[in-house]
C-alpha cells in the first residue's frame, strides 16, 4: 500500500478546467432561486405580519414547512417526489432551483418581516398623519428603510443558499461538487479535487461578501 | 376679512362624551371639548393623565370606544371604523411628535415633499418651492439637501413642522414638541410655534412648558386621570387655579 499522501499540486491545477464548467450551474441554480425566494420570501413576510390572523397562518405554516426540513430532503421530494405526483418528470435544474427558491423564501420571509418591525412606530405614525394612506406609508417610508436593514441578513442568505446547492449533486445536476464527482471517478484525485472545490466556492461567496459590504456602506451613507 | 373668533363661529373639533380604554385602564373618561379655529389650546397635565392619548384620537392615531368625534366636519366612529373621514381628517390635521419622526432616509427637503406630491398630487416644482418657503419660515433654509441625522435636535423638529405645514393644515397637534431637546434647543422651537400661533393657526399643544403656554395659549386644559378636571385662561388657570389637583400639579411643576 502507498501512504504517500502528498498534496499534487499538478492534480490539482490539472482538475480546474473540469471544475469550471460547474460554476455557471451553481451561480444559475443559487441566483435563479434566490431571486424567486425573494419574492417569496417579501410576500410571505408581508403576511407573516398581516393585520389578519388567516393570512399570518398561511405565512406561519409555510415558514415553519420550509425552514424545518432538510433542504437536501426538499430537493429529493421535488426531483423525485413530484413527478410521481405530476406524472411527469422535472428537470434537475428547474428541481435545484425550485428547492433554493423555497427554502430561501422562508428564512427571507423571516428577514422581511424583522426588518419591517424594526422600524420605529413614529414612521408610520407620521406617515398615516401627513395623510399618505397605509400602502404610501409602507411603499415610501417604511419598506425603503427596512430594506437597508435587510441587506446585511440578505447576504447572510445569499451565501449559504449558494453552499446549499453543493448538496444537489444528489440529483445529478452539473454543479462543483458534481463536476469534481466524475472527474475523481477517474483520476482519485479527492484531496486536490476537492481543495479547489472549496477554493471556487469560496472564491464566488468572498466575491459576495464584498460586493454586499459595499452596498451597506452606499445603504448607511444614504441616511 | 372681518371674522373674528366668536361663540358662533363653528368648531373645527367637536368631542362629545369621548371614552377611551387600554384594557381595564380608563385612559379618558367622558372627554367634552370644543375648539373654535384660530383657538390654541395647551393641554397640561401628569404623565400618564391621557393628554397624549387626547390628542392623538382626534387624528385617530389612537381609537376610541364610544363617545363622538368631529373634525372640521367629519365625523370619526368608535373603534377606528371610518377610514374614508380618518383620511380626510389626515390631510387637515397637522401633527409634531415628541420625537420629531423625521424620515431618516430622505432629505430634509424630500420629508416636506412627500406628503404634498403623493397626497395632494401637487407636481416637484411646486412642492419643492413651498417646502423652501416654510424652511426659511422656520429659520433653516441652508439646511434643505441635508439628512435628518445631520441635523440637531432642534433643527429636525422645525423641519417636522415644517414637514406638517407643507399640507396646509387646518389645524396642528402638538405631542410634547420639546421635551426630547436639549434645553438650548427649547427656545428655537417655542419660537417657530408662536410665530405660527400669531399667524392665526389653530393649535393644541401639550406641554410642559408652563412659561410657553402661559404666553401663547387662548386656554389652558388641565387633565387629571382621563378628565378634564379644569379649563380656563392661563390667568385663571395658572393664578387663580380651582382645582385641588390643578393646584398639586402646578405646584410640583412650576417648583423648580
Amino acid at each position: 500500500m502507498d501512504f504517500d499522501f502528498q498534496f499534487d499540486w499538478s492534480a490539482a491545477i490539472a482538475s480546474i478546467p473540469y471544475l469550471l464548467p460547474g460554476i455557471p450551474w451553481t451561480l444559475l441554480i443559487s441566483f435563479g432561486g434566490l431571486a424567486f425566494g425573494f419574492f417569496i420570501g417579501i410576500f410571505f413576510g408581508l403576511l407573516r405580519i398581516s393585520p389578519i390572523r388567516w393570512l399570518r397562518w398561511v405565512a406561519v405554516v409555510y415558514i415553519e414547512i420550509f425552514r424545518g426540513t432538510p433542504i437536501l430532503v426538499q430537493v429529493l421530494f421535488i426531483f423525485y417526489g413530484l413527478p410521481q405526483l405530476l406524472g411527469s418528470p422535472i428537470n434537475a435544474l428547474v428541481a435545484g432551483i425550485a428547492a433554493i427558491a423555497v427554502n430561501s423564501g422562508a428564512y427571507i420571509s423571516e428577514i422581511v418581516r424583522g426588518g419591517v418591525q424594526s422600524i420605529e412606530r413614529g414612521q408610520r405614525e407620521a406617515s398615516l398623519s401627513l395623510g399618505l394612506s397605509r400602502v404610501q406609508a409602507f411603499r415610501y417610508v417604511i419598506w425603503p428603510q427596512a430594506f437597508r436593514r435587510m441587506i446585511p441578513p440578505l447576504g447572510n442568505q445569499g451565501i449559504i443558499s449558494i453552499k446549499d446547492t453543493s448538496l444537489f449533486s444528489v440529483i445529478g445536476v452539473g454543479e462543483l461538487v458534481r463536476q469534481g464527482q466524475i472527474y475523481i471517478a477517474t483520476t482519485f484525485t479527492a484531496l486536490e479535487v476537492y481543495f479547489m472545490v472549496a477554493l471556487m466556492y469560496l472564491a464566488i461567496t468572498w466575491t459576495l461578501s464584498i460586493l454586499l459590504r459595499q452596498l451597506e456602506r452606499r445603504g448607511i451613507a444614504g441616511q | 376679512m372681518t371674522d373674528t373668533v366668536s361663540p358662533t363661529t363653528p368648531p373645527i373639533v367637536r368631542m362629545q362624551k369621548l371614552n377611551k380604554h387600554f384594557g381595564s385602564l380608563h385612559v379618558l373618561d367622558d372627554i367634552d371639548l370644543e375648539i373654535v379655529p384660530g383657538e390654541v389650546v395647551v393641554i397640561i397635565g401628569a404623565s400618564g393623565s391621557g393628554k397624549s392619548t387626547l390628542i392623538r384620537c382626534i387624528n385617530g392615531l389612537e381609537e376610541f370606544q364610544s363617545g363622538t368625534l368631529a373634525v372640521d366636519g367629519n365625523t370619526l366612529k368608535p373603534d377606528g371604523k371610518s377610514s374614508k373621514a380618518l383620511q380626510t381628517i389626515r390631510t387637515e390635521v397637522g401633527m409634531v411628535f415628541q420625537q420629531f419622526n423625521l424620515f431618516p432616509h430622505l432629505s430634509v427637503i424630500d420629508n416636506i415633499t412627500l406628503a404634498p406630491m403623493k397626497v395632494r398630487g401637487w407636481n416637484r416644482e411646486d412642492a419643492v418651492a413651498t417646502a423652501k418657503r416654510l424652511l426659511d419660515r422656520v429659520g433653516i433654509a441652508d439646511q434643505a439637501n441635508k439628512y435628518p441625522s445631520q441635523l440637531s435636535g432642534g433643527q429636525q423638529q422645525r423641519v417636522a413642522l415644517a414637514r406638517a405645514l407643507a399640507m396646509e393644515p387646518r389645524l396642528m397637534l402638538f405631542d410634547e414638541p420639546t421635551s426630547a431637546l436639549d434645553p438650548e434647543m427649547i427656545g428655537e422651537v417655542l419660537d417657530a410655534m408662536r410665530e405660527l400661533a400669531k399667524e392665526g393657526m389653530t393649535m393644541v399643544i401639550v406641554t410642559h412648558e408652563m412659561g410657553f403656554a402661559r404666553e401663547v395659549a387662548d386656554r389652558v386644559i388641565f387633565i387629571h386621570k382621563g378628565v378634564i378636571a379644569e379649563q380656563g385662561t392661563p390667568e385663571q388657570i395658572f393664578s387663580t387655579p380651582q382645582n385641588e389637583q390643578t393646584r398639586s400639579f402646578l405646584a410640583r411643576v412650576l417648583k423648580h
